[in-house]
């Protein structure tokens, strides 16, 4: 049973009035009213041609976008254990702010997510706390120690999407392939970060010309590529189903391929900051920058560009994790890994990817929403019927990120900054208005 | 120039304003009463995070030469055994209201962090693996009093260049002032990489004999357990200094401490082609140059590392 879980308020009565409604799944694209009511979408006319109901209320969207919310794969919420980088309020508060309408959680907290019981606790305070719907991962190891599988049919029935000792890679291939056959009675998503602790050694950064020159110990990109290569073959002779974690490198991406061309069922995501930066930056030795897998080379970037367009990497996940201010505020070596990024994700790369013509905007829509399919939950959709997840963005807005505080509890955004154009207004959540921009009014109808 | 943090920072100009000053202070060193007053007042905080005994008394005998007055702290027995952040450290030594903080820190980056933390300028001792720019200065003096000019001349450096600050600052240095590097050891210490910085890398000391200075680099014995070479008695075997590997008028250095027998033979080292002990005496003044040059010397564009002077 797979679920996604939010705290119950009441479904939206809504008008959106004149948006340019795009929606690359079902081929919308023009400007229409969208009608809201009970929190599903009810009506979608030419603007001008849909009254408000007397109890809704109407948003005056002309020359703003409505788009399909957005799902995301891979999110640390940090919920049991971390509150003091983030919880479930803030978490999903800064996910809605992005406009996200799903996240889900990975099971590297404390404790971590192993067990049944531990699993249904988080799930219990989501139905408290959280404004978005939240689905979780368990953990394939028990305490991701790599060495003992956990019950996964238990955390199945108490609601695990999936499986993923996110954090750390399986090192034993033989542990991984007991997971994969014990998927096959269970189902659920395999998802793993790749990396080889024996090529990463202490590295802190890309192993490549900038670590060099800085003398800071590097990940080669092998580090990841050849454990993508491993596990893709162990996922084919098991007939399983898995998915890459925050692809990093050109070499990973071409293990992905030819997987996928030999007919594997694996599939990958990759970060807006892989998609964005290099190891270039890291030069400023910002440990907002310290991310795990590092930033690599502009050569890697292009590749994960040209994966992300031609559909090879199905899908954008954040990676949003989330650390407080002193635990970043150290030097490099020290810092831990990880880089938020709910609130700045749709912005910069329409920036950086559609503005400049790299990428269109519908493939990066499709991007950003394929996550759910990929987990098997429903893929967010602006059509008749279907439950309202639906996000407005101001695609002419310009903002800097960061320059007015984030939702999320932590700063760590390695994208702080950036000069952006795309201000998400409104989105609503399963039916419910989960963010609406301060500035941006609601009026009754 | 307000900090010295990284050799990258510094334009040619900056380094010859530096090694003039050492100079100058050299000959002060030569009189019956070595102290002056340049820096009378003045408060330099010593701050070490790690082992150290040639630059941390080199520094403090600089500062007391210039007249400051000197706080050494180092690690162990202060606060940050007790947990203390280095931001927070640094903050509780800003209130002293130092003129300067020379800091050495196992992590790369860490002078710079500081520098955006206190008011004081700042001085690299040495970061991690990153930069040691005192050392690759003192390292020009001596080789410039030596040599005359570093223009043309060819300087091989050979060791664990991989694990080593010093050779990271001393390539960058040696190049500004004209000089053309090599760099040579085997692939696992001597990674290709280091073209990037404008070496040659080299994988024998095949050709070693053009060299008008060779600058061994301290084996880091603690690391043998990485087993970046099979074994010390094979490292010593392709890449150990020693007389049979020199010609008559070339030059050996060596950051110190030496491992004697391994990087250098003990016969090298105690040859007068060892520039080891000028280096040392060469750390004193170039050290007491830049704590002048951050604190006293008049304000110069050009010195500023941040804002490379156009050409």
């Amino acid at each position: 049973m797979s679920v996604l879980v939010a705290a119950p308020r009441p479904p939206a009565e809504l008008l959106v009035r004149g948006a340019r409604v795009l929606d690359p799944r079902t081929g919308l694209d023009g400007n229409h009213d969208v009608l809201v009511r009970d929190g599903e979408i009810a009506a979608i006319g030419a603007p001008g041609t849909l009254e408000a109901p007397p109890d809704a209320q109407t948003v005056e969207a002309a020359g703003k976008h409505l788009f399909a919310a957005f799902v995301d794969p891979h999110v640390h919420l940090r919920t049991p254990g971390q509150e003091h980088k983030e919880d479930l309020e803030t978490g999903t508060r800064a996910a809605a702010a992005g406009g996200y309408c799903a996240v889900v959680a990975m099971p590297n907290t404390d404790p971590v997510l192993d067990a049944p019981g531990v699993l249904r606790g988080l799930l219990e305070q989501a139905r408290l706390d959280a404004r978005v719907p939240i689905g979780v991962f368990g953990a394939i190891s028990e305490g991701l120690a790599g060495e003992r599988l956990t019950e996964m049919a238990g955390m199945r029935e108490a609601g695990a999407l999936g499986f993923t000792d996110d954090g750390k890679p399986v090192v034993s291939a033989g542990l991984l392939r007991r997971a994969l056959r014990y998927q096959r009675m269970c189902g659920g998503v395999i998802a793993l970060h790749e990396e080889d602790p024996a090529l990463s050694g202490a590295g802190v950064m890309h192993e490549g010309i900038v670590s060099t020159r800085i003398g800071l110990e590097g990940v080669p990109s092998i580090s990841e590529s050849t454990m993508i290569a491993r596990d893709a073959l162990i996922a084919e002779h098991e007939r399983a189903r898995v998915h890459f974690q925050h692809l990093s490198a050109r070499g990973s991406v071409e293990a992905l391929a030819a997987a996928r061309a030999r007919g594997a069922n694996v599939s990958g995501e990759v970060t807006p900051h892989h998609l964005l930066l290099t190891d270039e930056h890291v030069r400023s030795l910002d440990t907002s920058l310290k991310v795990n897998p590092p930033l690599r080379t502009e050569d890697d970037r292009q590749a994960l560009i040209e994966a992300l367009r031609d559909g090879t990497i199905e899908c954008i996940a954040t990676d949003h994790a989330p650390h407080a201010r002193e635990e970043k505020d150290v030097p490099f070596e020290q810092a831990p890994s990880g880089s938020t990024g709910l609130e700045s994700a749709f912005a910069a790369l329409h920036t950086q990817l559609v503005l400049p013509g790299i990428l269109t905007l519908a493939v990066l829509l499709e991007r950003l929403t394929a996550g759910a399919r990929l987990l098997g939950l429903p893929v967010p959709a602006v059509e008749v019927g279907a439950p309202a997840n639906l996000c407005l963005i101001d695609l002419d807005a310009r903002w800097r990120i960061g320059e007015s505080g984030y939702e999320s509890r932590s700063a760590n955004c390695a994208l702080a900054g950036l000069e952006v154009s795309g201000r998400v207004l409104l989105t609503l959540a399963d039916g419910v208005v989960a963010y609406r921009e301060r500035a941006f009014a609601l009026s009754a109808a | 120039m307000r900090h010295l943090l990284s050799i990258e920072d510094l334009d040619r100009d900056a380094i010859e304003r530096i090694l003039a000053l050492a100079t100058n202070f050299a000959e002060v060193a030569d009189r019956p009463i070595k102290k002056v007053p340049s820096l009378r007042g003045r408060l330099v905080i010593n701050l070490f995070y790690e082992a150290s005994t040639r630059t941390r008394s080199s520094f403090e005998l600089a500062a007391k030469r210039l007249s400051a007055d000197v706080l050494n702290l180092v690690s162990s027995g202060s606060s940050v055994e007790k947990g203390e952040s280095l931001r927070d450290t640094v903050a509780t030594l800003s209130a002293y209201g130092p003129d300067a903080i020379v800091i050495r820190s196992p992590h790369a980056g860490a002078p710079a962090m500081v520098a955006g933390w206190t008011s004081a300028s700042v001085v690299n001792a040495g970061d991690g693996k990153h930069q040691h720019p005192t050392q690759a200065l003192l390292d020009c003096f001596t080789l410039r009093r030596r040599l005359g000019t570093l223009d043309g001349a060819k300087i091989w450096i050979v060791g664990d260049v991989a694990h080593s600050r010093v050779a990271r600052s001393c390539i960058q240095a040696f190049t500004k002032l004209g000089a053309h590097v090599t760099v040579a050891g085997p692939p696992t210490l001597v990674p290709d990489e280091f073209a990037s910085l404008g070496a040659t890398v080299r994988h024998s000391l095949d050709g070693m004999r053009e060299a008008d200075a060779v600058y061994a680099l301290r084996m880091q014995l603690e690391r043998m357990s990485d087993a970046a070479v099979p074994s010390l008695r094979e490292y010593t075997n392709n890449f150990r200094i020693d007389a049979r590997r020199l010609g008559p008028r070339q030059l050996v250095m060596h950051p110190g401490p030496v491992n004697r027998g391994i990087e250098l033979s003990g016969e090298v080292i105690d040859s007068s082609a060892s520039l080891i002990g000028e280096q040392v005496a060469a750390g004193l003044v170039v050290r007491m140059a830049v704590l002048y040059e951050v604190l006293a010397a008049p304000a110069s564009d050009s010195a500023s590392g941040t804002q490379p002077q156009p050409a």
